[in-house]
């Protein structure tokens, strides 16, 4: 459980993170989601307290982070730039995390096993692929146990059969009951993997909601319509919860009524219909479209302010 | 690369607890041997406490004869015997300063901090165990280093000297001393500064480029302060005769290691405050 309230921070006059309040709950894959730069990284070390909040606040498991007694039972994390000392091997990188926490030899030795790493663990992590040094940190984020599992980019790196594992790995970590928080940049990746979604953009909430809510509301309401009688169909089908572009003549774009609404109402008056098909707005288009509206809506605000001040 | 295990369910492991200063210093202890720029920096530091007093007795035994008064009288034997630690002291810095700013270089600060959020074990736990390698390895180099040195000198009874005589045994015991308190300053200095040759550099400028600089003030001047400056303070630990213008070997000692204290503490107090 991750809990953050009016989380803010400042570096030199630039806002990173702008009075975040969410929380990350328990059983399920929740996506930290923003564009590149909109505050996921600098989020996580909040929480993580690698770096302190000019305003705000953020718990995990009920506690800053900082005063739990064994934080890598509490937390694993990957962050999103590299954390390891290029000098050393794998296998004495996670030894040297465990002794913190008295965390065994057997435990280090599992890990680098369970992220395919048995290999090279005596190679220096500087000689590390991006991919290799990907699982490196995943292995110490779960060294722990931990029940809190808080990844930064994780699939960064990783090849396809990588990826499909990451994915595999993080909805078996939510199925036992921990807290799953992932950030990434592409939407696509999060509405395969996530169950609910955090979206940022310039350090500010945009959304949060479950991963279908969020894919259905993007992905609208919009049909194309062929017909020789376009113009006609086009006065049957207005209304006020409906829109209709006409994109060429005979060609038509709904938006507001499914396929099957407007084939009924071709059907009864006896209209030709060439072409009858639902459009899929891409997750990419729509999570751009969501995250521009934020600037714009932001650009306006600001009018709006000037022109009541 | 060997393919990625099957088996995707994390397996779980038993929570053994939290995290003690004993710990912290054990991972420290598998961080320090676990990186070759320790072994490297260790045994350079080793070789050249041993290798510069046997080639300066070496140089001395075979030009006495041709010596003058003045050159033999301003040779003796305890500085040849410690004439390297001036020396591995440079090679200690280094190592001191990589020991914290190598975790910033590469970023590993992070995971060390993730794992102990508390932070100030983390550099209490370092400087311990620096400290303590560094002095346990430095004290038979300083011990070989008068032996051989005495062995080299046996045809010159003028430059033999006892262990037992008065302050021998300190001056040569403090030659290893005053190796680990340069580590511990150094190390410091790299907290504060974060950065490897920012902290290499301001350690040379303490203790290489400061001391000669005092020449340029009026002599009361620089025999009044000079005493007093980190790197002169420190090297009365080692040294078994003392002008009129420098400390004794224990208040000498005693001023260095607060010196020690103080720049840990600035580190302490930026350690915790800083973002990472």
């Amino acid at each position: 459980m991750i809990e953050a309230r009016g989380l803010t921070k400042d570096y030199g006059g630039t806002r990173a993170v702008d009075g975040l309040t969410f929380s990350v709950r328990p059983g399920v894959v929740t996506g930290f989601l923003g564009p590149n730069g909109s505050g996921k990284s600098t989020t996580m070390r909040l929480i993580l307290g690698l770096d302190a909040p000019t305003a705000g606040d953020v718990t995990v498991n009920g506690k800053h982070y900082r005063e739990h007694a064994a934080p890598l039972h509490e937390v694993g994390a990957l962050l999103e730039a590299r954390s390891v000392h290029t000098g050393r091997s794998a296998y004495n990188h996670l030894l040297a995390l465990a002794r913190t926490h008295g965390i065994r030899r057997s435990r280090v030795t599992e890990l680098i096993d369970l992220v395919g790493l048995h290999d090279v663990a005596r190679k220096r992590a500087g000689q590390f692929s991006l991919g290799m040094g990907q699982r490196l940190g995943i292995a110490s984020a779960l060294l722990g146990d931990p029940s809190t599992v808080m990844l930064d980019e994780p699939v960064n790196g990783l090849d396809p059969e990588g990826i499909h594992w990451m994915r595999t790995l993080l909805k078996g970590l939510a199925a036992e009951g921990r807290t799953v928080f992932v950030s990434s940049h592409l939407m696509s990746e999060m509405a395969l993997t996530a169950d609910h979604l955090i979206v940022i953009g310039r350090g500010r909430k945009i959304a949060d909601t479950s991963t279908a809510e969020f894919v259905r509301q993007a992905s609208g309401n919009v049909v194309r319509v062929r017909s020789p009688q376009a113009t006609q169909l086009a006065a049957l089908l207005a209304g006020p919860e409906v829109s209709l572009t006409v994109l060429e003549p005979g060609l038509l774009e709904v938006n507001g009524l499914t396929a099957a609404q407007i084939g009924d109402v071709a059907a009864a008056r006896g209209l030709a219909l060439h072409e009858l098909t639902p459009q899929q707005a891409s997750l990419e288009e729509a999570f751009m479209e969501l995250t521009r509206e934020d600037v714009e809506f932001k650009a306006a605000q600001l009018e709006l302010d000037e022109a009541v001040a | 690369m060997s393919a990625i295990a099957p088996v995707q369910q994390l397996p779980r492991a038993a929570h053994t607890g939290r995290v003690t200063q004993a710990r912290v210093a054990f991972s420290e202890w598998t961080k320090l041997y676990s990186l070759r720029s320790t072994r490297w920096s260790l045994l350079a530091a080793i070789l050249l406490t041993i290798a510069f007093p046997v080639i300066f007795a070496a140089v001395t035994s075979s030009h006495w004869g041709s010596m003058n008064p003045h050159d033999r009288a301003d040779r003796h034997p305890l500085d040849i015997a410690l004439a390297g630690v001036n020396v591995s002291q440079l090679a200690i810095a280094v190592l001191g300063v990589l020991v914290i700013t190598g975790e910033y270089s590469t970023g590993m600060i992070r995971a060390s901090f993730t794992a102990v959020p508390k932070r100030l074990p983390v550099l209490w736990a370092k400087t311990g165990v620096f400290a303590l390698v560094t002095l346990l390895l430095m004290l038979p180099p300083v011990l070989i280093s008068f032996v051989a040195s005495q062995a080299i000198l046996s045809r010159h009874h003028i430059l033999q000297i006892s262990f037992s005589h008065a302050g021998v045994a300190r001056s040569v015991i403090g030659g290893a001393v005053y190796l680990m308190l340069v580590g511990i300053f150094a190390l410091g200095i790299g907290a504060i500064v974060r950065n490897t040759a920012g902290g290499i550099a301001t350690f040379a400028a303490i203790f290489f480029v400061i001391p000669p600089l005092m020449n340029i003030l009026p002599t009361s001047w620089n025999n009044a302060i000079s005493q007093y400056l980190p790197s002169e303070a420190g090297r009365q630990i080692f040294s078994l005769t003392h002008g009129n213008h420098s400390l004794s070997p224990w208040p000498g000692g005693l001023l260095f290691v607060a010196y020690c204290a103080l720049v840990l503490g600035i580190a302490a107090v930026l350690l915790v405050r800083r973002d990472t």
